[in-house]
């Protein structure tokens, strides 16, 4: 039997071929579909997709309930099977393992879940040295160790006794990642993991997966109803919407440049914008409204005032928020102009790597 | 005056039959157990939308369950009588009530596993399946062990739904408190004997509920 030395895992036949050479993980969709049988009738709850996520990165999956990422995020470990299509995990089709190999592929891809789903009958460590008992490959002090090792990562050092009944959410949560890390997988699956989380706690949670990825260079799939998550960690997104992925991209182009109605509906609801309440303050204001959207460096250039000495444009500032995603700063201004030379103002705000959009 | 108002108990009689219903409680539960814990399990997952759904076992099964949980226990003991024999070798005395005790109790303690493993919750089960356990690990991992505090209610009411069964097994010749009653109290009109025959019963079930009850709480960790 072929084991890999660093994650003392045995492989079946043909299955981690990449693991053994290091962590890389790409997650590939070709034409998945799943429907379910309801009263006779089949009901799709996931049109045929394809998607690609890559080694590394952090995929989001927005949309609301009933929109299929459940589904979706499920077919990628199988706990869905497919009606249609391949789920390919480093190019090996997952689909057609044995039971025996699909076993041994789960232990590969971690899953933390919105209710955490601890198993309240076992202490903290012995939730987290559950997943580890059952490959049976362990021994007991790899295990200890193992425990110790991981409650160190979720700073839980001192709860290891504990029942998770003792916990607040956020712990319970950083348990669950705990316990999804302990056979050191390639893949993290999050099931709405921090629905259930208050905002405060939703941020440490969100830290702590952020740090896995960099750290530990987890490929994570994510799915949310909530667009900020999406906005804090990952790289790229999608949006679905009645079974399907309407919307897809680097999260910074998603945001600033929504294309999809369901897209808009999210981006404007994480940022507490009434469309209503603007489309008002836009009758009262004169002259030509624009949208500046500025990204990373030209974030922070004193860029306005210069503009407005150059072409003469008087401003006035209707909304504007500053802020990051991930780690890039944006900004978006929606500004009135008045007089001046609107040409030239547009060409040097375009000049500095705004991104000008003419509202009115 | 206490020798005046019971003049025709016998306590070294009582003495015995109380320990006869304590080994026909015993055992019959012992056997209950055995036999209902394996098929509650299977009853789980067999049915609906569960692990291993099979309608066709899920029927039978539950048919079975069924038809023995709705015959009167009175008259299952004695539909039981050639069965007993056949095990036993008599239908008489302890023993002998055994045999249908755990037909009657048996099948009303799967029914009593088989809910307890439904309350427990199914993202407990899918973390397990994603994590790659196999269907024994996820049983004897998970669900049995989440399950646990209801099991464990699950015996004591079926402990003392035995209790009751047991002094009925007295109609046929089963021995005990509840032969005692019928014999003593009933037959002979000695009410004295009844009186503590019946009390001695509700001491009984009482212990057996602080026990269960002490034992959920003890292994409760919600």
């Amino acid at each position: 039997m072929r084991y890999n030395q660093r994650l003392f895992v045995p492989y079946p036949q043909g299955v981690g071929q990449c693991l053994t050479e290091g962590l890389c993980s790409v997650i590939e969709l070709d034409q998945v579909q799943k429907s379910y049988q309801v009263g006779g009738r089949a009901i799709p709850a996931l049109q045929p997709t394809d998607l690609t996520i890559d080694t590394g990165e952090v995929f989001g999956i927005v949309g609301h309930s009933g929109a299929g990422k459940s589904t979706l995020v499920r077919l990628i470990n199988l706990l869905e099977r497919p009606t249609g299509g391949r789920v390919l995990v480093d190019g090996e089709d997952v689909t057609h393992y044995d039971a025996a190999e699909l076993r041994a592929f789960r232990r590969k891809v971690g899953m933390i879940f919105q209710h955490f789903n601890l198993l309240s009958s076992r202490t903290v460590a012995d939730n987290i040295a559950f997943p580890m008992k059952l490959a049976g490959i362990y021994s007991k002090a790899q295990i200890r160790d193992r425990v110790a090792e991981l409650l160190a990562l979720v700073s839980l050092t001192d709860q290891g006794n504990k029942y998770p009944s003792q916990l607040s959410g956020g712990q319970k949560q950083r348990v669950g990642i705990a316990r999804a890390l302990a056979c050191r997988p390639s893949i993290l699956l999050c099931d709405e993991a921090t629905s259930a989380l208050d905002p405060q706690t939703t941020q440490s949670v969100l830290r702590l997966l952020a740090e896995i990825n960099r750290e530990l260079g987890l490929t994570i799939v994510l799915i949310t109803h909530e667009m900020d998550v999406v906005r804090r960690i990952c790289d790229r997104v999608a949006v679905m919407d009645g079974g399907r992925i309407v919307e897809m991209g680097a999260v910074t182009d998603v945001f600033l440049h929504p294309e999809h109605p369901t897209t808009r509906d999210f981006v404007f609801e994480s940022e507490n914008v009434d469309r209503d309440e603007l489309q008002q303050d836009f009758e009262h204001a004169a002259g030509r409204i624009l949208r500046l959207t500025f990204r990373g460096e030209s974030t922070y250039k004193p860029l306005l005032g210069h503009v407005a000495r150059q072409s003469g444009v008087d401003f006035s500032i209707l909304s504007g928020r500053i802020d990051h995603i991930k780690d890039t700063p944006y900004g978006q201004l929606t500004l009135s102009l008045v007089g001046g030379n609107l040409e030239q103002a547009m060409a040097e705000f375009e000049a500095a790597d705004v991104h000008v959009e003419v509202v009115r | 005056m206490m020798e005046s108002l019971l003049t025709n108990v016998d306590w070294v009689e009582i003495g015995w039959a109380s320990w006869d219903t304590l080994v026909m409680v015993g055992m019959s539960l012992l056997f209950s157990v055995l036999i209902g814990l394996p098929v509650g399990v299977l009853l789980f997952l067999t049915g609906k939308r569960q692990l291993l759904e099979q309608p066709v076992a899920y029927a039978i099964l539950s048919f079975i369950v069924n038809v023995l949980r709705s015959v009167p226990f009175i008259i299952l003991l004695i539909v039981m009588i050639p069965v007993t024999v056949m095990i036993i070798g008599t239908s008489l005395g302890v023993a002998g009530a055994i045999p249908p005790l755990v037909a009657g109790g048996a099948p009303f303690f799967a029914r009593l596993v088989e809910t307890s493993l439904r309350e427990v919750d199914r993202g407990i089960i899918e973390a397990t399946q994603a994590m790659g356990a196999n269907v024994r690990q996820i049983i004897f991992g998970a669900l049995l062990p989440e399950a646990l505090p209801g099991i464990i209610a699950g015996i004591t009411v079926t402990a003392i739904t035995l209790v009751s069964y047991a002094a009925m097994s007295g109609v046929v010749g089963g021995g005990g408190l509840g032969d005692l009653a019928i014999r003593f109290g009933y037959q002979r009109f000695q009410t004295d004997v009844m009186v503590i025959t019946v009390a001695l019963l509700v001491v009984f079930v009482q212990l057996l509920q602080m026990l269960g009850d002490r034992l959920v709480l003890y292994f409760s960790r919600k």
